[in-house]
């Protein structure tokens, strides 16, 4: 990977892409990046297409990240995934696999997204401890012990 | 207020524009919401030292802002790029008044226009008001500009234009945190030829007003917001905002003039650095505001290719603007459409409309999507408040088979007025409010009729039905959104009356009453393929791959809008028997 990641997170409303997104990016700034993450907002919840670009590194400057860009396509949504795939680099990753193992696995629709974020973070250097700070961050304390099983869950499948 | 983190917090531009707010001591902030630029005041209003409000329109949150910043505290507008139009006539002569303390307003402009209705550029606003501009070019920079922002307004006693693009009100980024500067405030020193704009007293400030502009010039020349960076001489790149930061990105090795404060244009620099490369590139998102600046001065560079004046910038263009080629990628791409959610009382009343063939005159909110396929029960959509303004002209030149549809919290915003107009100018016919007790898509702010404040402070809920009869209207019929049969009923004795109507249909939005009922029931038996069901545009609903409806059990709230559309009794309320 270059000096900078750049991760696009993709799906539909009320898939969790955004809450995803934002527990990778305060994990990367906890483990010390800089971190840029651009999305728009408005449609999220009424089911149209949401995107999350996700940039760290020692110095952002774009927040988009650029077609042909992406080190990481990280789709909740085969459909869009498939609308989004020319922004993947290269050689670069395309997690929608692991989608299907979510499925496989059982896991409740509503975690579907803290899976992914456990499969992102096995292909990711960022330290196992930023990644608990931000979980802590972003969930309340009733759902945050489920969350953290099933990142491990996750991160067990993903990890390279 | 975002939790600090070790004094760095991760922040959009919006809640960074927010924070160097606070930090410069403002006092009170007004705004009505509107993407990209809503989280600016929501962020505002969770500092218990600033006193800030949703107010009922731009307009009227321009002038108590600016009110409060010649009463003598720091004070702050924030809009969408189209609410600033609304606010154009106190904005176009506050530049006369100038301030007593500092006076900030802030544009989210919308290149690529992902939830607007046009993508005007207002940086020309600046040029035409005759204002300073402040364009940052992430959420760090837009919190950094505060300051100086507020200091330049009062030291060259005029309101200051800052600038932001969605690309930089919805991006996050780590953001460094300071410390609040209180302000004592100033008080009011009455000065009629300054704060009394009667034509004799404005002329005057308008000479005034152009020497202060002088002035801002000369501080644009040495402004530590405008950075010249030399590196290759071969290609200088001129230019602000989220350019430079995809410029940056393709050009690393290139020689950059980022313009933050961008006018008045700073001709000594911007001369300075083109004696300094090879050859000159303007780098900006839509109209040649810069671009436009150069040709006055006879400064020569490439020019860019007019079909970037379209649409939104990204990294991956920049190379073709340099290189003077045009967009290639003119439509936008096609991603999914929104939907009203599962539940939108929205639903009921559009099939309604639909199913009598009326011509809708519309307006802006979540309510818009009733223009789209499968429902598409409305034909106009223009701005805030011309669903009842269009309504009327429709009426008159088409006759009855017209209605104007509005939402609550449009109907506060800009709505009022045309009901007035209407009534006085003898219209009949019949509107429909879309009542659903929210500002739902921004993300459900309160408003006049909501019964609570911006900072979340109970307070006096109007009622809609009186201000309609006030207004002038006839009648007003109150009626759930999710009964369609009811709706139908007094719409269409309504409709056949020579009288001016309003029709309230009242039913909270989803996203604030998440109450379900059981799901509704599918009789595949009674089903008769005739997707009458489809029609309603439920993302609950669809059809399976052996042609029979398919409920989404997950997501049907049981609002039951589409037992109405089926003739055949084949869906059925949930946990009724079936007949």
């Amino acid at each position: 990977m270059s000096s900078v990641v750049s991760i696009l997170f993709c799906g539909t409303g009320g898939q969790g892409v955004l809450k995803a997104a934002e527990v990778t990016g305060l994990a990367a700034m906890f483990a010390g990046f800089h971190v840029k993450k651009s999305e728009v907002h408005g449609m999220a919840q009424r089911g149209g297409s949401v995107e999350s670009h996700l940039r760290f590194g020692q110095k952002v400057f774009s927040p988009l990240v650029p077609k042909g860009g992406a080190d990481i396509l990280l789709p909740f949504h085969s459909g869009e995934a498939e609308r989004l795939c020319s922004f993947l680099k290269p050689g670069g990753s395309d997690l929608l696999p692991f989608l299907g193992r979510a499925h496989e696995a059982g896991v409740q629709r509503m975690f579907f997204n803290t899976y992914m974020v456990g499969v992102l973070a096995g292909h990711l250097d960022i330290p196992k401890d930023s990644w608990m700070k931000a979980l802590e961050h972003e969930f309340r304390v009733k759902k945050l012990e489920e969350n953290i099983n099933v990142f491990f869950a996750g991160l067990k499948e993903g990890g390279q | 207020m975002p939790e600090a983190l070790e004094q760095t917090a991760f922040l959009s531009g919006d809640e960074a524009l927010a924070r160097g707010a606070y930090e410069s001591g403002v006092a009170f902030a007004a705004s009505y919401p509107g993407t990209p630029a809503t989280e600016i005041l929501e962020s505002l209003a969770q500092y218990p030292e600033i006193n800030a409000q949703w107010s009922v329109n731009e307009k009227v949150a321009y002038e108590v802002a600016f009110g409060a910043a010649i009463a003598g505290v720091r004070s702050i507008f924030s809009s969408k790029h189209v609410g600033l139009n609304v606010a154009m006539d106190p904005l176009m002569t506050s530049a006369y008044v100038g301030v007593s303390a500092g006076f900030v307003i802030v544009t989210a402009d919308e290149p690529g226009l992902h939830s607007s209705q046009n993508e005007q550029d207002n940086r020309l606003i600046a040029r035409f008001a005759k204002m300073p501009l402040l364009e940052p070019a992430d959420p760090c920079e837009a919190k950094r500009m505060m300051p100086y922002a507020f200091e330049l307004s009062e030291r060259h006693d005029i309101p200051v234009i800052v600038r932001l693009t969605t690309r930089v009100a919805h991006t996050k980024e780590n953001v460094p945190l300071g410390l609040r500067v209180e302000m004592a405030p100033k008080g009011f020193t009455p000065d009629p030829a300054k704060y009394v704009m009667v034509p004799r007293n404005a002329y005057f400030r308008h000479i005034d007003l152009e020497k202060r502009l002088l002035a801002l010039k000369a501080e644009a020349e040495s402004s530590p917001l405008n950075i010249i960076e030399i590196n290759d001489p071969a290609l200088g790149i001129i230019t602000s905002g989220v350019a430079y930061l995809y410029a940056k990105e393709v050009f690393p090795n290139a020689s950059f003039l980022k313009l933050g404060f961008s006018y008045p244009f700073p001709e000594k620099l911007i001369r300075a650095f083109a004696a300094k490369v090879k050859e000159v590139v303007v780098i900006e998102e839509l109209e040649p505001f810069l671009e436009e600046e150069l040709q006055r001065l006879g400064i020569k560079h490439r020019a860019r290719h007019p079909s970037w004046r379209v649409g939104e910038l990204r990294p991956e263009d920049i190379r073709a603007v340099v290189d003077g080629s045009a967009r290639v990628d003119i439509e936008p791409a096609a991603s999914r459409k929104p939907v009203m959610c599962p539940g939108c009382p929205h639903r009921g009343v559009y099939s309604v409309l639909k199913k009598l063939k009326l011509t809708v005159t519309g307006d802006i909110g979540c309510y818009t999507l009733g223009a789209l396929a499968p429902l598409s029960a409305m034909q106009t959509c223009l701005c805030m408040g011309a669903g009842v303004t269009m309504f009327e002209g429709f009426r008159k030149v088409l006759g009855k088979n017209v209605v104007g549809v509005i939402g609550d919290g449009t109907f506060m915003h800009s709505g009022i007025a045309g009901l007035v107009n209407a009534a006085y100018n003898a219209t009949r016919g019949v509107l429909v409010i879309l009542d659903n007790a929210t500002t739902a898509m921004t993300g459900t702010q309160p408003h006049p009729a909501t019964g609570t404040t911006a900072k979340g402070v109970p307070t006096k809920a109007l009622v809609i039905e009186d201000i309609c009869k006030a207004c002038g209207a006839d009648h007003v019929d109150i009626v759930s959104a999710y009964d369609a049969a009811a709706i139908e009923k007094v719409l269409r004795k309504r409709l056949d009356e020579d009288a001016l109507s309003v029709i309230i249909a009242r039913t909270p939005c989803k996203l604030i009453h998440r109450a379900k009922s059981l799901p509704v029931e599918f009789n595949a038996a009674k089903c008769v393929k005739c997707y009458m069901c489809l029609n309603i545009g439920c993302p609950a609903l669809s059809r399976g791959q052996d042609g029979l409806i398919k409920v989404d059990q997950d997501i049907c709230v049981g609002c039951y809008v589409c037992v109405s559309s089926c003739k055949f009794d084949a869906l059925k309320k949930g946990g009724e028997v079936p007949a």
